[in-house]
């Protein structure tokens, strides 16, 4: 059972990953994603330990075989430094002073990768590292107001992103999917029923802070983008009755 | 100073980093009698420390460790989830939102100063980053410098007698939170700003607003 979410909107492309089921439709998705956030790219890549990459992304070919074929790798600021970080990054702060980096940065607008980029590092499972960067070209005061403003959607999708792009793995063995516990349980359907984040906390006897931890937990590990979206998906997934 | 280094990066900062390892073994083993383990250096590290945690870390004017925190994300490896679940009512927390703090630890000289300070620090990463809590595991007799300096957690869950008191909390920091804390730590804002942009770096518009 469960309910498909059809569309182009936010809360439909984030109901689409959840049910996402191959390679393609990750790539479909990240595409509909640069269109939903008017970026002009969006990324997704990760490495393990052994230096193998994977990634989908909206990068013209003509750029992934050139930052292959020149080793970028090796010079690109933006993997130096977000590598086994996990703060996001936003591109300006990091440093371009040397001659390479310089060139590379040419280099890279010239592909119209655009001059302003934003790259949240995550932490994967068995140090598997991934990186989930959005670039644009546009000025800083613009980049700033959309960074600012999306930021906490962009640090979910991104990790939505890794958890998807992990499960569809040739050859991986599913993570066992984190169960909520009875207290997450709890939150959830005092909230889905209708009670105010007030009244939960008194029900459950705990302070408003702690109510949002547990219910921010909660959301995560439902791959939710909000508390609506994690009752429902609480909910379609048998976890909690109401 | 307030200084924000991976721990990948710590061996660009030996003596700090020395000094940071050797008081943790003294507040932790020596004054509080907790179970951690000490090398022959007299240095104290966990399992944690080799996630490479962002630290945290006042140094003194001579270089030494003043005081610190460990940061990591709930989405990896982390203390609470790891050993203090009984105490979160059994929810693993986790989220990208969420970083857990950890071995928050004073020098034994340690001015009143360096603890708001590194509060402040922790609510400018907050701020930058996007983090919306933290969940620490501390002693629990901090709670009192902590209310001291104004920014109280919530307290999920405690366990142990005295010195061996050990409690898991919540912060979050609202901008009037921040503001006490930088009056008790007796901090600018712009000193704090500079700190955090000389260990992420600077944008452009920052630069301009400091060079006007």
């Amino acid at each position: 059972m469960g309910y498909v979410e059809q569309g182009t909107g936010r809360d439909a492309l984030f109901g689409r990953l959840e049910t996402a089921e191959t390679p393609e439709e990750l790539q479909q998705l990240i595409e509909l994603l640069r269109d939903h956030y008017s970026v002009d790219h969006i990324v997704y890549h990760w490495v393990n330990s052994n230096g193998d990459q994977y990634g989908c992304g909206t990068y013209p070919k003509a750029w992934v075989s050139r930052y292959l074929e020149r080793g970028y790798l090796r010079i690109d600021p933006v993997v130096q430094g977000c590598y086994q970080r996990f703060h996001p990054v936003d591109w300006k702060r990091l440093d371009w002073s040397g001659k390479a980096a310089r060139n590379f940065q040419r280099d890279a607008v010239e592909h119209g990768i655009g001059n302003q980029g934003y790259s949240i590092p995550i932490r994967g499972p068995n140090g598997q590292f991934a990186m989930f960067s959005l670039s644009s070209n546009c000025s800083d005061e613009d980049w700033d107001t959309f960074t600012e403003e999306h930021r906490r959607d962009l640090i979910l999708v991104a990790h939505y992103f890794n958890q998807k792009a992990l499960e569809l793995e040739p050859g991986r063995k599913p993570e066992p999917s984190q169960a909520l516990s009875p207290r997450e349980v709890e939150a959830l359907t005092l909230l889905g029923v209708g009670y105010s984040r007030a009244q939960a906390a008194e029900t459950l006897s705990i302070s408003e802070h702690t109510l949002r931890v547990y219910i921010e937990s909660a959301r995560f590990k439902l791959g939710a983008m909000n508390t609506t979206h994690a009752v429902a998906r609480a909910l379609s997934r048998g976890l909690i009755v109401i | 100073m307030i200084r924000y280094i991976y721990a990948e990066d710590l061996n660009k900062f030996p003596m700090l980093a020395r000094s940071m390892f050797r008081d943790r073994a003294d507040q932790f083993a020596t004054r509080l009698g907790w179970e951690v383990s000490v090398d022959e250096r007299g240095e104290e590290r966990d399992d944690y420390d080799r996630e490479n945690p962002l630290y945290v870390i006042w140094e003194k004017p001579d270089g030494t460790h003043g005081g610190s925190m460990r940061l990591l994300p709930t989405v990896g490896k982390t203390m609470v989830n790891d050993h203090f679940v009984h105490l979160t009512d059994g929810v693993r927390i986790e989220s990208p939102l969420i970083w857990e703090c950890t071995r928050f630890c004073l020098s034994r000289d340690a001015t009143p100063g360096i603890a708001a300070a590194l509060m402040l620090a922790g609510g400018e990463v907050m701020r930058q980053f996007g983090v919306e809590h933290y969940v620490g595991v501390f002693d629990a007799r901090m709670v009192r410098i902590y209310r001291r300096i104004g920014s109280s957690p919530d307290i999920l869950g405690q366990e142990g007698q005295g010195r061996e008191m050990i409690a898991v909390g919540l912060w979050e920091f609202t901008a009037e939170a921040q503001k006490k804390v930088a009056e008790s730590a007796g901090i600018a804002p712009k000193l704090t700003r500079q700190w955090f942009e000389m260990a992420f770096g600077a944008t452009p518009a920052e630069v301009d607003v400091e060079a006007a």
